[in-house]
């Protein structure tokens, strides 16, 4: 999405606020996007504890947590990016964009090995689906690979967000790239909070007393 | 004035024959009137000004000291004060329907593409058909096999969906015998507007007697069975039949493989459109010999021995 | 509002700038794109009512005898979807919201042009994929997508469908965040909120809904796909899902969707009726301030669409009394209009009478909403033709009714040219009469108990339904109308100048039709909206 304004008064400013503004909105929609996820899964936990509980004990859970620091890891490197392209120190920036984005590489990487076991041990929902316990266990992992899927397809528009913005540092490395840097963080920013709400969700659920 | 065709439907209309329905036309005509009144005054009020001070009237013009504040805050408490007193008298109507009165008479509907299986506490079952005895509470119990339906009795005022996966409870008391219409209001599919029936009020006495006058359960299992051998089916869908094919009996409620790899879940669509169409989604394992029943085996017959299928079903499940 | 004096000589305009189809298609000017949402759109409410016209015409008689069952359940659900997506949350905010925001905020453009017209290309697309399910075998879930009938047991191209939609919404979000960026950003100099025209207003208020609502459809949308498709059971209650959770989550976004189908007609009508009882309207403030209040308490009531679906009580009660509440403001948006025209100078040329016809269906249809919103009434009207009476009353009596309203008189600054008048108060007529005889008589039916979504039916409910289906062919006649003569007069229509109406508001400053940039030079507001002059002195 080209966020460019036209700005009438035509100051850097005016334009950086109006894109500001814009992609406020647009974090706002995807806040509730995720929240029909969010409210079908409280709603589901609340009426099906033991087979949730059941069910989130099939996750892996040292790739969660490692997953889980990769990322925050990685928000703090687009944080520094940020930082140093408000300094214009682009060669800076550049670095830390390619490992934030090598971070995110790496969380969807470890995702795929973990999405590859459950097909393995026939834990995707559907006529293949096995898993001795009560049935709403299925459920579980609708919303398992409901929430991580539309997460990892955003943290991909993520990455997709970092190589575009580590092209554009590098054609124009004098210019100023604050606003489209900021902004480009905001949306890697929320991308990493919906998963800081996700992995204790799924993962740490605790055993049914 | 706008309001007259509906007062003289429902002066002429709907018959009014459970203990709650004069309370529900109670309140419907208590808003009718309400909501008139005020679209009365509305068109009063406009047409006035609209005609008072058409461009070119003489009409006195001119600014002119309204506190507006004041009239706002009005006519804002003034509906807000009415409203909230309709929806008062309409939640105490409707906690009253929502709370059985404890006792009656209790019976089971099973609602399925697209028939209404009533089975009564006896064991008597009636398809479409719902007898029950005046002056009495009656306490429904509905359950769903497939999709959500709902219950629908006009003369009543009684409505309640069907929802799969639980057993929803509604009741009423019928006050006068007769006959009255029933629908199923839930868009359920191709024949939803064919899933009507009736209700028959009888004087206890004789629903009694009704009741008693035969045990019929199976009774449409039974002429399901005898449709599926009078067809020929038995021929090939039983173990012994001269071409290979699934036998039935246990099939409906299992989740099958298909020859093109998929799965499908048997249940009253998918029976159908197997006798009808049976070619579409053939199970695997199976050749796609079956010749189309569509316009040989009548719609009856057909609901027959999907109801057999099912009940033959029930023996079989876990 | 006093404004400066445009140049002498003006640019030229909008449609002058550029006639290859190749600069309508890449254009980045919101008023084009307003042009080309009105073509789509037109498209999708001709195929739309031709459906209602079959299912109109199927109801004549009580037994089936035009069309098949399944074909007449593929005939509501298409009416359904194309009204729906893809003519009444389009309609307004993107045909007249995209022409009039910037025209009427001093701005030469919207916040993001190029998304405004990525928006079109995505409702495009969006539209295909509906338009390849119907031609493909059609869907019968009904518009709702109810399930498990959608997930599990519809016949037909649901995904396609429901991908369709999905595609669409996107469209309705980049419209929304547009627009809140346009208004917080773009108003001219002296252009405070308490000076905006009341459409703003109330497109203000839609695109908060357009943004908060929009996406749980889409995530509900995505979940039925995700069930049908690939067996990833949400609401399947074998598995011990709800499928109550799917209708709250449907109705969470369906019920203020609602709201977009009727805020931004009451907005035109704010415009039209000041305009020709030349006025301010009356109580202005808390006229604008009702439309927010009606979009905050409009996201609070989606459970009044479930009083009959098992769900709890409390639910029902808290549910039903948010349902009156939110009748308030709508309620006082009517009586302020009304008591606008109190020492008004009222002209009734064809805007206003759509204006009027605006407020006498829409307090038909709202107070038959509070039937609705009673509970005990509800359970029996519920699902009924009574239903589906009221609703019509809003969207089409007021939501259709505004749209022609504002079409026509905005008419002259869209295409710098006049309509002929007297057609079109005739048509207006002949659109109101035809109405009221297509849905009144469907008040009574559903009180008698007919449920929707029925092609055949008792005999006892012959009359209403002939009645209906003659209102429906008058109704179709009047909306053929407008289409011939407005299209006869963007081509051939007397020249109009740039305020025929001698109106207030900045769209009225520019030209007409107005250049590619809308203004000159950015106009400067230093007074507030309407700002008629006394109409004695007239």
């Amino acid at each position: 999405m080209n966020l460019a304004p036209t700005c009438p008064s035509g100051t850097p400013a005016h334009g950086e606020s109006v894109n500001r503004l814009g992609l406020w909105v647009f974090l706002a929609t995807e806040v509730l996007f995720f929240g029909g996820l969010f409210l079908a899964y409280a709603v589901y936990r609340a009426a099906h504890a033991a087979a949730f509980s059941a069910a989130s004990a099939r996750l892996d859970f040292p790739i969660g947590t490692v997953n889980t620091g990769v990322l925050l890891t990685s928000s703090l490197a687009v944080a520094l990016a940020d930082l140093a392209a408000r300094g214009r120190r682009v060669r800076s920036a550049r670095a830390w964009l390619v490992v934030a984005g090598l971070l995110g590489a790496v969380f969807l990487t470890l995702k795929g090995f973990e999405y590859h076991a459950k097909f393995a041990e026939h834990l995707v929902p559907g006529p293949g689906f096995a898993f001795a316990g009560p049935p709403p266990a299925e459920l579980f992992f609708s919303l398992y690979f409901a929430m991580t899927g539309l997460h990892a397809v955003h943290l991909l528009a993520g990455l997709g967000a970092l190589a575009w913005l580590w092209v554009r540092l590098g054609r124009h490395p004098t210019g100023d790239h604050t606003g489209a840097v900021e902004l480009t963080g905001l949306y890697w920013h929320f991308v990493d909070c919906v998963w800081v709400f996700l992995y204790p969700l799924l993962y740490l659920i605790p055993p049914a007393p | 004035m706008i309001a007259s065709p509906v007062l003289l439907a429902w002066a002429t209309g709907l018959e009014s024959a459970s203990s709650i329905s004069p309370r529900v036309d109670a309140l419907f005509r208590g808003l009718l009137v309400a909501g008139s009144g005020m679209a009365a005054l509305l068109l009063v009020a406009n047409l006035t000004l609209l005609i008072r001070y058409r461009a070119g009237s003489r009409a006195q013009r001119g600014p002119v000291n309204l506190p507006v504040n004041l009239i706002e805050a009005g006519w804002i408490a003034a509906t807000t004060v009415v409203f909230v007193a309709f929806f008062a008298w309409g939640a105490s109507v409707y906690l009253d329907m929502e709370r059985p009165p404890a006792g009656g008479v209790r019976i089971e509907i099973v609602a399925r593409q697209w028939m209404w299986d009533v089975r009564h506490a006896n064991g008597r079952r009636e398809l479409d058909t719902l007898h029950v005895p005046a002056g009495e509470t009656v306490r429904l119990e509905l359950s769903s096999e497939d999709v959500i339906h709902s219950l629908f009795v006009p003369a009543f005022r009684v409505k309640q969906d069907v929802v799969p996966g639980k057993v929803v409870t509604t009741w009423f008391e019928a006050t006068r015998p007769g006959r009255y219409r029933l629908y199923c209001s839930q868009y359920c599919g191709t024949k939803h507007a064919g899933m009507t029936g009736e209700v028959v009020v009888l004087p206890p006495a004789e629903y009694a007697a009704w009741l008693g006058r035969g045990d019929a359960s199976g009774e449409i299992a039974a002429r399901g069975r005898a449709a599926l051998v009078r067809n020929g089916c038995t021929g090939c869908h039983s173990p012994g039949g001269t071409v290979r094919a699934p036998v039935l009996e246990g099939l409906h409620g299992r989740r099958i493989p298909l020859a093109d790899g998929s799965f499908v879940l048997v249940d009253t669509a998918y029976l159908r459109d197997s006798i009808l169409e049976p070619n579409r989604q053939v199970a695997a394992g199976f050749d796609p010999v079956m010749p189309s029943f569509k316009g040989i085996i009548p719609e009856g017959e057909l609901l027959d021995i999907i109801a057999y299928l099912r009940v033959a079903n029930e023996g079989t499940k876990p | 509002m006093s404004v400066d004096p445009p140049p002498a000589s003006p640019p030229p305009d909008y449609l002058a700038a550029g006639v290859t189809v190749r600069s309508w298609l890449l254009t980045h000017d919101h008023k084009r794109v307003a042009l080309l949402y009105l073509f789509t759109i037109t498209a999708f409410f001709a195929i739309a009512a031709v459906a209602a016209a079959l299912m109109r015409w199927e109801l004549l008689t009580p037994d089936a005898d035009l069309v098949t069952p399944d074909i007449y359940n593929r005939l509501f659900t298409l009416h359904g979807v194309l009204m729906v997506w893809f003519f009444l949350i389009p309609s307004i905010p993107n045909v007249l919201g995209n022409f009039l925001l910037p025209l009427m905020l001093g701005a030469p453009d919207v916040a993001f042009p190029r998304l405004n017209l990525a928006s079109w290309y995505i409702f495009l697309a969006g539209g295909l994929l509906v338009l390849q399910a119907i031609l493909t075998g059609g869907v019968d879930t009904g518009w709702t997508f109810y399930t498990p009938y959608s997930s599990t047991y519809a016949n037909g191209q649901v995904m396609l469908m429901a991908a369709g939609v999905f595609v669409a919404g996107f469209s309705s979000i980049a419209t929304g965040l547009n627009f809140i960026v346009t208004i917080h950003k773009f108003r001219a100099p002296g252009l405070t909120w308490f000076r905006l025209p009341l459409f703003v207003w109330s497109l203000y208020a839609t695109s908060l809904i357009l943004v908060l609502a929009t996406p749980v459809l889409a995530i509900t949308l995505l979940l039925i796909v995700l069930e049908r498709g690939f067996g990833i059971g949400i609401f399947d209650p074998r598995l011990g899902g709800d499928p109550l959770l799917f209708q709250h989550l449907f109705w969470f976004y369906s019920h203020p969707a609602v709201y977009i189908m009727i805020l931004p007609g009451m907005g035109v009508v704010s415009e039209t009726i000041a305009c020709f009882a030349r006025k301010r309207i009356f109580g202005y403030r808390v006229v604008a301030c009702s439309s927010l209040a009606i979009a905050v308490l409009g996201f609070l009531v989606w459970g009044h669409h479930m009083f009959v679906s098992s769900q709890s009580v409390y639910a029902g009660l808290v549910f039903s009394l948010l349902s009156f509440l939110v009748s308030v403001p709508s309620a006082v948006k009517v009586f302020n209009w009304t008591a606008t025209f109190h020492r008004a100078s009222i002209r009734f040329d064809t805007p206003l009478l759509y204006a009027l016809g605006f407020m006498a269906l829409f307090t038909i249809g709202g107070l038959t909403g509070l039937f609705l919103a009673t509970l005990a009434v509800d359970v029996h009207v519920h699902d009924t033709y009574f239903v589906i009476a009221h609703f019509h009353y809003i969207m089409v009596g007021g939501m259709v009714m505004a749209y022609l309203g504002g079409i026509h008189y905005w008419w002259p600054k869209i295409s710098g040219r006049l309509y002929p008048e007297g057609l079109a108060r005739v048509s207006a007529l002949v659109i109101f009469l035809g109405f009221n005889l297509t849905f009144f008589p469907q008040f009574v039916l559903g009180y008698l108990g007919m449920p929707r979504r029925y092609h055949i039916y008792p005999p006892e409910f012959q009359v209403l339904n002939v009645l209906s289906t003659a209102g429906a062919s008058l109704l179709g006649l009047g909306y053929l109308l407008p289409l011939v003569y407005l299209t006869w007069s963007f081509f051939r229509g007397p020249p109009a100048g740039a305020n025929p109406w001698r109106a207030t508001g900045l769209e009225w400053t520019t030209a007409s039709p107005p250049p590619e940039r809308n203004f000159a030079e950015s106009p400067v507001v230093s007074g507030g909206p309407y700002d008629y002059p006394e109409p004695a002195r007239e």
